[in-house]
């Protein structure tokens, strides 16, 4: 085998794993997706069907009983207003520990990142205690206040580790010019790391829209995200596979379509501490 | 100036009169929370009607997930939250609830008839003679079996058979080869999965989850004897992966004609029967439980009701929307809107007697019979200190019977020998009991 025949191979090969994966990945959502469209009779079939009349009559159902655009725009205020939040606080914070590491800060990283080892049902009962006494249960605000504290560690290690690895001189060429801090970051840290940022708010976006956790726990109709629709279609007593299948094809729907336009910064978010 | 002052006053005034007027006819909105079972859906759809007949109530709707829906609740209700004005829970909680003082009487004043309500019912939603939830649906467990192939075998089945019979029946229509299997039972793990069928099929063994000094029992020969029994039973004629198959699993086999037996809720007996979701809707028989040594506890009862947490801040709206949901009208109105088939049923009496359900649904003599022969204070053979058939009404069930599940399944998938299951399950119960104080 020459040499160009055995690079072939390997391309051949690199490339079916990673499509074989791919398709691994995918094929829960493509079955959730195909079994929205099936009765649920069929839904439940052993063996499985593959052939049959599609139906759009779970969608009708899941229409009529939820208010579909009512939990979605929970979820678009959540996700969107949690992940702005937790930007403006993680920001400053990567940057000085980023750009001006004390001995303490590679400590003060690991401890945040220690948050999220602690299973959240941990400290369920305080914190449904402290929104129950604040008047919070069942709103938005404490959403939002949970999924930036949730999210703020994720965020600001990524962004710290694309801020250490920016060429320290633009920065000292800038205080040179006569730059304060607010303008080094806003002129040139924040201009420099856009890709970052938006591949950042992105993943942060995404965990909180798939949170469903604290959503099912801390509301119940008015905050009620896509996540608490979702899990109200699964029935202890009756068939219910087509019709949930159906509300979390609606409730993933946005998601995906969003993922999918910003896929090349996801992309390069997820990778940029090991390509740099 | 002064008519500047003037006007401004004159619009202060009116503003806050029409906001005053405003406040005034505002509505009363309470939150239901409930479960995704079809009946529930059904009362969400005819909610419309109610607040026609009641236009200063709104309500308001959450569904959840069954194990979801008793974390959030009991959340609610014991941190006083008022999340919720109205909360469907079972008959577990009811007493217990009751007796702690959380949840309010149910008003069975004027025309609500709280003496139609099938007593076995009424009493397991009560604690000391008081009701604290009102029953929207009631089930039993009964045999739900393929008429056609237990003839084809050249058996039949009836009421009360004895379990040996039932085995005999299960092996003579076990075909595997054919995708059909003798029975299907519940196997996944849970008090309210495996061990409710488990403990009605203990029960008629003779067995008890507690002596009288709360000791838990089961370690006894009869829990023996009836899990080995199961696990013999499901191993050699039930379908595989049976320890992780629960109501809606078993539902999906038999509806598909991979059963010839199952065992289960009798709600499961208005979907079996309906055409849309069997392909063995035609075919089906009903039986009441099979025994061992005895029929008491032999099936068993349950009831989803309505029930108001004591800190709700809309008690009388939360009154009166109960007594609607499980009034005698309700019943009628479902039965005039979607056909006496589709009525939720188990609660009263003047259901059962209505000649316009007894035409549509097939299954309602059986499944009279089934809840009236259970009777949740007295379920045992042997004496037993604590109320339900297929629980024990204390707070400490929940776990209890939740670790004896996994045993029993484990048991089942063949990680471990009966003996070793009950075993582990009894040592678990015994420490739970011994630190919640009961000896």
């Amino acid at each position: 085998m020459t040499l160009n025949q055995q690079r072939k191979l390997k391309t051949i090969i690199t490339g079916l794993f990673a499509w074989t994966v791919a398709l691994v990945l995918f094929f829960p959502i493509f079955w959730m997706f195909i079994t929205s469209f099936k009765t649920e009779l069929q839904a439940i079939s052993i063996p499985p069907t593959l052939v049959f009349e599609p139906t759009l009559d779970n969608f009708r159902v899941v229409q009529e009983r939820s208010d579909y655009l009512h939990h979605a725009w929970n979820s678009v205020v959540t996700s969107f207003g949690s992940t702005i939040i937790a930007l403006i606080i993680a920001v400053p914070a990567a940057y000085s520990m980023a750009f001006f590491p004390g001995k303490r800060t590679k400590d003060i990283l690991l401890w945040m990142l220690s948050t999220k080892m602690l299973p959240a049902v941990g400290v369920l009962v305080p914190i449904y205690i402290l929104c129950r006494d604040y008047g919070l249960l069942d709103s938005k605000t404490a959403l939002v206040i949970i999924f930036t504290l949730m999210n703020l560690p994720i965020i600001v290690w990524m962004l710290f580790s694309y801020f250490k690895d920016l060429p320290k001189e633009i920065l000292e060429a800038a205080r040179m010019d006569g730059a304060t801090p607010w303008d080094e970051v806003v002129k040139v840290v924040l201009p420099l790391s856009v890709g970052a940022i938006s591949s950042t708010a992105l993943l942060s976006i995404v965990l909180c829209w798939n949170e469903a956790f604290w959503s099912l726990n801390l509301t119940a109709s008015d905050a009620a995200p896509l996540t608490a629709m979702i899990a109200s279609y699964s029935s202890p007593e009756g068939l219910f596979w087509a019709k949930l299948s159906a509300a979390s094809t609606l409730a993933c729907a946005p998601i995906v379509i969003f993922g999918w336009f910003c896929q090349k910064q996801l992309v390069q978010g997820l990778t940029f501490g090991a390509v740099k | 100036m002064k008519r500047l002052t003037k006007n401004t006053l004159a619009y202060a005034v009116s503003l806050s009169a029409a906001m005053t007027a405003t406040s005034a006819f505002s509505a009363t909105e309470i939150t239901v929370a409930t479960v995704n079972n079809g009946h529930m859906i059904e009362m969400q759809k005819l909610t419309p009607e109610f607040e026609k007949a009641n236009p200063d109530i709104k309500v308001k709707w959450v569904t959840l997930e069954e194990g979801v829906l008793r974390q959030n609740v009991t959340q609610d209700i014991a941190n006083k939250s008022g999340l919720y004005d109205v909360m469907t829970i079972g008959m577990y909680e009811a007493p217990i609830w009751g007796e702690r003082g959380w949840l309010q009487a149910v008003d069975t004043s004027g025309n609500y008839d709280a003496q139609d309500i099938l007593p076995s019912i009424r009493g397991g939603l009560s604690y000391d003679g008081t009701m604290y939830a009102a029953p929207f649906y009631g089930e039993s467990s009964m045999v739900m079996y393929r008429k056609d192939l237990v003839k084809a075998a050249g058996m039949e089945i009836n009421d009360r058979d004895s379990w040996e019979h039932i085995r005999d029946v299960a092996a003579a229509v076990n075909d595997p080869s054919k995708g059909i299997y003798g029975i299907c039972l519940r196997g996944k793990a849970g008090w309210g999965d495996n061990m409710a069928f488990m403990t009605a099929m203990a029960n008629s063994f003779g067995a008890r989850w507690f002596d009288e000094n709360w000791k838990p029992q089961l370690e006894t020969a009869e829990w023996n004897n009836a899990v080995t029994f199961y696990v013999d039973l499901l191993t050699k004629y039930g379908p595989p992966g049976s320890s992780s198959n629960s109501f809606n699993e078993s539902l999906a086999l038999f509806n598909e004609g991979k059963c010839g037996m199952w065992i289960d809720a009798t709600i499961a007996a208005s979907f079996v029967t309906d055409p849309k979701q069997s392909k063995v809707a035609d075919q089906v028989g009903f039986a009441q439980s099979p025994i061992s040594v005895t029929e008491k506890g032999a099936n068993w009862l349950w009831a989803w009701a309505l029930g108001i947490p004591a800190a709700t801040k809309n008690a009388d709206a939360a009154q009166k929307f109960v007594r609607w949901a499980t009034s005698k009208e309700y019943i009628e109105l479902v039965g005039s809107k979607n056909g006496w088939a589709a009525v939720p049923t188990g609660t009263r009496a003047s259901t059962y007697a209505n000649p316009k359900f007894q035409k549509a649904a097939v299954f309602a003599e059986a499944e009279l019979k089934a809840i009236k022969s259970a009777d949740p204070t007295d379920s045992t053979l042997k004496p037993s200190p604590y109320v339900g058939v297929q629980f024990a009404a204390i707070p400490e069930f929940q776990a209890i019977g939740t670790t004896a599940g996994q045993m029993v399944s484990g048991a089942l998938a063949g990680s471990m020998t009966v003996e070793q299951a009950l075993k582990s399950a009894n040592t678990s119960a015994d420490r739970q009991m011994r630190q919640a104080g009961y000896y």
